[in-house]
C-alpha cells in the first residue's frame, strides 16, 4: 500500500545525455508532501534537466523518474502540478484574465480566477494585454497561472528573477501562504538568500549529481568555516603567518580573516592588538557553504580527469 | 516493481469529461482570439493569394474567357488554402517551440491534441476566409458562373484541403526553431505550388514534371477544387485517399518529433 509518506515526486539514479554531453549522471531526488525544497547549483548542473525529467518534457536514459507515483508523462500526475518556467513567451495578445482561465480549464478543480489573481498580485491587471506588462509583471502573471489548478506540487523555475526586492519579499510571503495550505514546492534558484528564507530542505547539484541534501543549517554546517572581522593595527602578513588562519585580507581598513577555528584566532588578535574595535565573528553563510561545496565537488572531479590521463 | 499508485491517501480529483472538453474549448478559442487581436500574422497569409488570383485568374485571363477564370478559381483557391496551414501551423509552431511556449503547454495538464486542435480550427477559418475572398472576386469581377451547391462544395474542399497542409507546415515547424521557418516554408510552398500546375495547367509544364506531378499533395487537392467547380469528370477517391495518406504520415512524423524533441 502507499503511504502518505511516500515521496511525491522522486527522481532515483536519473540519466541524461545530450549527444555526448551528460546532464545527469545518476541524480537521485525526493520530494515529499508538503515540503518546500530548493534546488541549487552552478549553471549547467543539470537542475533544468532534473526539472524536464520530472515534468515529462524529458525522458530519463536510465534510472526511474516518477510524479506521484506514476510516469510523468501521463497527464493524471500533471494535473496535479502548477508550473513556472524560467522563459515562456505567453501570447502577447490575450489578456491576463484570459490566460488564466485558459489555464485553469485543464485542472479539475481549480481556484477562481478572482482568488487566483489575488494570489498571485495580479488582481489590477486582468483587462491587459500580456505583452503591455513589465517584465516583473510578466513574472507575477506566470506565478499566478501555476497556482490557477489547485496543485499539491508547485515547480517554480527562477521565480524571482528580475524582481526587485519589495515584490520578491511579497512572492515569498505568497509561496509560503501556499506551503501553509500542504502545498509541496520544487523551487530552483540563483538566490541563496531565497532558499535561506524559504526552504525546509536544501538541495545541492553539481556535474548531474546531486552532492549534498539536507536542511539549511547542515549545510551551513558542512563548512567549518567562520568569518571573523574587525578594525586594528596587526599587520596582514603576521595574520596570515598564524595556523589556524585559512585566509584573510584587508578591505577598507577592516580585517577580514576565514578560520575554522575562530576561538583561537580571536586570542591571538586579541593579544596582538589590545586596541583591536569592532569585533565580530560569523558562521559561513549558505553562500559560502555552497560556493565550498561546488568547488569541492568541482576539485575531485578535475583530479578524476588529471588520473585518467 | 515499484508501486504505481498514487503516493497519497486522498485521491485526486478526477477531472470530469465535460471539463476536458471545455479545455479544448478555451484552448480554440485562445488561439483564434489571439490571432484575430494580431491580425499582422494571418492577414498576409490570406492576402497574398487573393492577390495573385486578381492579377494573374481575374486581369490577366480576361481574354480567355469564363473558363479560364473558373479553372484559375480553383487552382489559385488551392494554392491559397495550402499558405494558412503551411505558414499558419508551421510558422506559429517553429516561433513558440523557439519562445518556450510549447515547452510550457507540455508541462502543464493541457489535454494533448487541444493545442494542435485549436491551430488547425485557425487555419480551417483562414481557408474558409480565403476561398470567400476569392469566390467573390470571381463572381462580381471574373463573371465566372457557379451553381450555389459548386461554390459550397469549393468551400468544403478548401476548409478540409488545408488539413494535409497543416501536417506538412507542422511538420517543418517541428524540424525548424524560430525565424528560419518562413525561408525554408517558402521553399516548400513556392515550387510545389508550380509542380503542381496550380500557376499555370499541367499540360503546359514538360511531360517529366506532369509525370511526378502526384507526388505533390496540392495535385491531388487541385483535381478535388476543379471537380468542384466541374471541370474535372475523373474519379476523385484516389485524390482523397492520397491527401488523407500524406496528413497521416505528416502528422505521425510530427508528433514524433514533438513527443522526443519538444
Amino acid at each position: 500500500m502507499p503511504h502518505a509518506h511516500d515521496p511525491i515526486a522522486r527522481l532515483d539514479g536519473a540519466i541524461k545525455h545530450y549527444g555526448r554531453l551528460t546532464a545527469l549522471a545518476g541524480a537521485d531526488l525526493q520530494l515529499h508532501r508538503g515540503e518546500l525544497l530548493a534546488l541549487l547549483g552552478p549553471n549547467g548542473a543539470g537542475k533544468t534537466t532534473a526539472i524536464g525529467l520530472l515534468l515529462g518534457l524529458l525522458r530519463a536514459d536510465g534510472g526511474s523518474v516518477e510524479l506521484f507515483g506514476q510516469d510523468p508523462q501521463r497527464i493524471e500526475a500533471r494535473r496535479r502540478i502548477g508550473v513556472m518556467l524560467q522563459n515562456a513567451a505567453l501570447p502577447p495578445t490575450l489578456r491576463v484574465g484570459e490566460l488564466l482561465r485558459l489555464t485553469a480549464s485543464y485542472y479539475p478543480s481549480p481556484r477562481t480566477l478572482q482568488e487566483s489573481a489575488e494570489l498571485g498580485g495580479v488582481a489590477d491587471l486582468l483587462r491587459r494585454p500580456y505583452a503591455k506588462l513589465s517584465g516583473g509583471q510578466q513574472r507575477r502573471v506566470q506565478f499566478a497561472l501555476a497556482l490557477c489548478g489547485r496543485p499539491e506540487l508547485l515547480f517554480l523555475d527562477e521565480p524571482t528573477v528580475g524582481m526587485d526586492i519589495e515584490v520578491r519579499q511579497r512572492l515569498w510571503a505568497a509561496i509560503r501562504r501556499l506551503v501553509a495550505e500542504g502545498c509541496a514546492v520544487l523551487l530552483t534558484t540563483h538566490y541563496l538568500e531565497e532558499a535561506e528564507a524559504l526552504a525546509d530542505r536544501v538541495c545541492v547539484m553539481s556535474r548531474g549529481r546531486m552532492i549534498h541534501q539536507g536542511t539549511v543549517d547542515e549545510l551551513r554546517a558542512r563548512v567549518a568555516l567562520k568569518r571573523v572581522r574587525c578594525l586594528g593595527t596587526v599587520p596582514l602578513e603576521v595574520v596570515r603567518g598564524w595556523p589556524e588562519v585559512s585566509e584573510a585580507r584587508r578591505e577598507n581598513e577592516r580585517l577580514h580573516i576565514g578560520t575554522a577555528e575562530a576561538e583561537a584566532v580571536v586570542r591571538r588578535l586579541l593579544d596582538a592588538d589590545p586596541q583591536l574595535r569592532e569585533l565580530e565573528v560569523q558562521r559561513a553563510g549558505l553562500a559560502e557553504a555552497f560556493t565550498e561545496l561546488t568547488r569541492d565537488a568541482a576539485g575531485v572531479a578535475a583530479n578524476d580527469q588529471r588520473e585518467a590521463a | 516493481m515499484e508501486t504505481v499508485m498514487p503516493a497519497n491517501e486522498a485521491a485526486p480529483p478526477a477531472m470530469p469529461h465535460c471539463r476536458v472538453i471545455g479545455a479544448y474549448l478555451e484552448e480554440a478559442r485562445s488561439e483564434c482570439l489571439r490571432y484575430l487581436r494580431a491580425p499582422g500574422f494571418m492577414l498576409p497569409v490570406m492576402l497574398f493569394p487573393a492577390m495573385f488570383y486578381l492579377l494573374f485568374g481575374v486581369l490577366m485571363a480576361k481574354s480567355n474567357g469564363a473558363d479560364a477564370a473558373r479553372y484559375l478559381l480553383a487552382s489559385y483557391g488551392v494554392f491559397g488554402v495550402m499558405s494558412p496551414g503551411l505558414f499558419g501551423f508551421g510558422v506559429s509552431l517553429a516561433l513558440e517551440r523557439d519562445g518556450g511556449l510549447l515547452t510550457f503547454k507540455r508541462a502543464l495538464p493541457m489535454p494533448p491534441g487541444a493545442y494542435l486542435l485549436g491551430k488547425m480550427l485557425m487555419a480551417m477559418v483562414a481557408a474558409g476566409v480565403l476561398i470567400l475572398l476569392l469566390l467573390a472576386m470571381a463572381l462580381s469581377l471574373g463573371h465566372v458562373a457557379l451553381a450555389p451547391a459548386q461554390a459550397g462544395a469549393l468551400l468544403l474542399t478548401g476548409m478540409l484541403g488545408v488539413l494535409p497542409f497543416c501536417a506538412l507546415g507542422m511538420f517543418v515547424g517541428t524540424l525548424i526553431k524560430g525565424q528560419g521557418a518562413p525561408g525554408m516554408l517558402n521553399l516548400i510552398y513556392l515550387p510545389m505550388s508550380f509542380l503542381s500546375g496550380l500557376w499555370m495547367p499541367l499540360p503546359m509544364l514538360p511531360a517529366f514534371l506532369q509525370r511526378i506531378a502526384p507526388v505533390w499533395p496540392s495535385y491531388h487537392l487541385d483535381r478535388l477544387a476543379l471537380a468542384a467547380v466541374g471541370m474535372n469528370e475523373g474519379p476523385l477517391r484516389g485524390h482523397v485517399l492520397a491527401l488523407i495518406g500524406f496528413a497521416a504520415a505528416f502528422l505521425l512524423m510530427a508528433a514524433r518529433r514533438l513527443r522526443r524533441y519538444g
